[in-house]
């Protein structure tokens, strides 16, 4: 029993990290690069302003990519410790 | 033949369906131009275009009606995870994402993308944070989690209130919306427009509940984003700006730059501004500056957190097979809204262009006044007074701060401006119908599933029968969409305020409540009660005063912003009352041991 207890707090834990690390990440797409989105303006990329580039798609695309990693990797957590649903059909 | 005949159930043939109905649709569009081309009115394609698809939707609402309680509070729990996620995207999108966002963008620059940044970047919150949890938790509606984590029917009802007040200031935005096109497309006075628009979304939701908003929402997705999509890639093209629009773009934005600076934008104030109609605007903001950085972030955070924190939103990562399978899905609404959200700011770019630069065919600033006024879209729109130009200093051309614009209309627009044929401006108000539609089904329900499930079922009359319960919820449904229609038809507020209204009423109720219901197993009821009660009061009290008396907002927070006040009221009241008041019980601490992990049984059982 106190070793089934012992897997879901390392899982637990696991995960905890795993939120803090996606939610730092979301933290700088979100409002960190915004911040600064008048000093970026100055630097081209693609031909856009970088602040306006950021706004208007670089920060979708972090969000997208970051939300599928994260699925794999809590998945992968999951599985570690045994705590993963049976796999759908 | 043997493309249709169907093999196996229903759920491992969607992809085959879906399909059929996009090929069907396209075909559907194709048929349009062709009528067009042999001279059939514009007016007669704009109705076809409206009431076909309106007919289709009611359809699939008629072939989804269902008396089992699963299937009608969340669909029966079997949506994969990438038709979720269309739906999602759907119930997402709203009429201020369709028709107002690109607009917004048109004439607020870069400082209005927070609101593409806010909308996207809120499901990083929802993935991580809530709907596997939620999922795990078994619930039919959002008061069902509070109300079994938290214990009581005083939290439910907390929970409700918080939910109708934040869905239904929300709902009466894309009842609005609906209106608005239907009488538009129609050609019917906005207040039977709005009543027509309602008996559309109630034909889809009504008989099956969430099983038809799921279906009907996939179909709505489909065509809402080739509405979009496709005058984007044709006005690119025309321009030569390539096959993909969204990556060419920057020289265009670099182009308007240089057109703002020739046309003296900002120097120029605009004059006998037309004021008897609210909301025409003349472009005085350029297009890439950055504008206030506060500004920018808090506006972006309000409309994150209320995306975590919106009832219908959530619900949909209810109907999910698995725990795997819903934060599978959310990575798949994000990808969808996506498509739409970063093509947004390349429509408003080329609009701009459109508009601005000399060099086009369509341009009208700079342009003789007798010239523009004979303009086809010019003047169907005046009519209807949604732009107006006032030659301030009588030289008979037209400048920058002479034409005035409502934001509302860039989108439903462009395909005129542009010169594209009707048929693409028939397809955009189909998408905007559908865009507006699948957004108040969504609401809709949310607000009369929580209604019928958590106040009549769970606490006025805990031993109904099924079939009771499924009518009462029904019939909840009518009341509310008319009620919704009603305060629509009054015109008391725009699409955006609305819509911007609703996430912060959401998040200063629900926010901290649902996520430290997950993440802090200290959380105890009278915490979430204090939460739920503060953020709820203090955020309107704070939207009053800022919006009403003219109390000077604090930290610049304004009217649009008001969530922040609520939600940091909400935290602190939860956090000092939890802590002020004893643990909750052991069982209640196994139950959120139980939510963190995916394996075994949902927490509430498959039917309750």
């Amino acid at each position: 029993m106190s070793d089934i207890q012992q897997q879901r707090e390392a899982h637990w834990r696991k995960t905890r990290s795993l939120m803090i690390i996606h939610l730092s990440i979301w933290f700088i797409f979100s409002f960190v690069v915004h911040w600064f989105a008048n000093n970026l303006n100055s630097i081209s990329f693609l031909d856009f302003p970088l602040g306006y580039y950021m706004a208007a798609q670089g920060s979708l695309f972090a969000f997208v990519i970051q939300l599928f990693v994260f699925v794999k990797q809590q998945d992968n957590i999951d599985r570690e410790f045994g705590m993963a649903e049976e796999d759908d059909k | 033949m043997s493309l249709f005949r169907m093999q196996g159930d229903f759920i491992s043939n969607l992809p085959k369906i879906y399909g059929l109905y996009t090929g069907g649709f396209l075909i559907f569009v194709l048929l349009m131009a062709v009528l067009e081309q042999n001279g059939v009115s514009a007016d007669t394609i704009g109705i076809l275009f409206v009431s076909f698809t309106i007919i289709i939707y009611a359809t699939i609402g008629w072939l989804s009606r269902t008396m089992q309680v699963d299937a009608y509070y969340v669909a029966g729990r079997q949506v994969p995870p990438v038709f979720n996620g269309m739906a999602t995207a759907a119930d997402w999108m709203s009429g201020a994402s369709f028709v107002a966002m690109a607009g917004g963008i048109y004439m607020g620059g870069h400082g209005y993308l927070a609101f593409v940044v806010g909308w996207t970047g809120g499901y990083v919150l929802v993935a991580v944070l809530m709907a596997p949890y939620l999922r795990k938790f078994g619930c039919y509606t959002v008061p069902d989690f509070i109300g079994t984590r938290y214990g009581g029917n005083f939290a439910r009802l907390l929970a409700v209130l918080v939910l109708v007040v934040a869905s239904f200031t929300y709902v009466t935005a894309q009842i609005n919306a609906t209106g608005t096109i239907a009488a538009r497309a129609l050609q019917i006075p906005f207040e039977m427009g709005v009543w027509f628009g309602l008996v559309g979304i109630l034909l889809c939701a009504m008989l099956g509940g969430m099983r038809a908003v799921t279906w009907t929402q996939v179909a709505q997705y489909i065509v809402l984003i080739i509405a979009y999509l496709v005058p984007v890639f044709w006005m690119s093209n025309k321009q030569n700006f390539g096959m993909i629009p969204q990556f060419s773009y920057g020289d265009a934005v670099a182009r308007i730059g240089e057109l703002e600076a020739a046309l003296r934008l900002g120097a120029l104030e605009a004059v006998n501004a037309p004021a008897d109609f609210p909301g025409l605007k003349a472009l005085s903001v350029a297009h890439a500056s950055a504008g206030d950085a506060w500004k920018f972030v808090t506006l972006a955070a309000c409309m994150m957190l209320g995306t975590a924190s919106l009832p219908h939103i959530l619900m949909r990562y209810f109907t999910t097979r698995s725990v795997r399978s819903a934060r599978n899905s959310v990575a798949w609404s994000l990808f969808f809204i996506f498509l739409l959200y970063f093509t947004a700011p390349a429509l408003a770019t080329f609009t701009k262009l459109q508009i601005l630069d000399p060099n086009l065919a369509t341009s009208i600033i700079g342009k003789s006044l007798q010239d523009v006024m004979a303009l086809d879209w010019v003047q169907k729109w005046h009519d209807v007074k949604m732009l107006a130009i006032v030659d301030a200093n009588g030289d008979g051309i037209v400048q920058l701060n002479e034409f005035f614009m409502r934001a509302d209309i860039v989108v439903l627009a462009t395909p005129e401006i542009a010169g594209l044929p009707y048929v693409i401006s028939g397809l955009v108000a189909a998408g905007g119908m559908a865009a507006a539609m699948s957004t108040a089904d969504g609401l809709l329900l949310a607000i009369a599933n929580a209604l019928s499930h958590d106040l009549y079922y769970k606490i006025i009359d805990p031993k109904a029968e099924t079939r009771k319960r499924l009518i009462v919820a029904r019939v909840l449904l009518i009341v509310i969409g008319a009620l919704g229609a009603f305060v629509a038809s009054m015109k008391l507020t725009g699409i955006l305020g609305a819509v911007a209204w609703a996430f912060c009423f959401a998040m200063s109720g629900l926010f901290f409540p649902l996520v430290l219901g997950v993440w802090w197993k200290r959380a105890n009821r009278a915490g979430a009660i204090a939460g739920m009660a503060v953020g709820l009061g203090v955020g309107s009290w704070y939207l009053y005063q800022v919006k009403f008396v003219g109390m000077a907002p604090w930290f610049e927070l304004d009217h649009l912003r008001f969530g922040i006040v609520g939600a940091t009221a909400s935290l602190v009241a939860m956090v000092v009352v939890t802590l002020m008041t004893k643990a909750p019980d052991a069982e209640t601490q196994a139950m959120v041991d139980e939510i963190r992990i995916p394996k075994g049984e949902t927490v509430l059982g498959a039917s309750h």
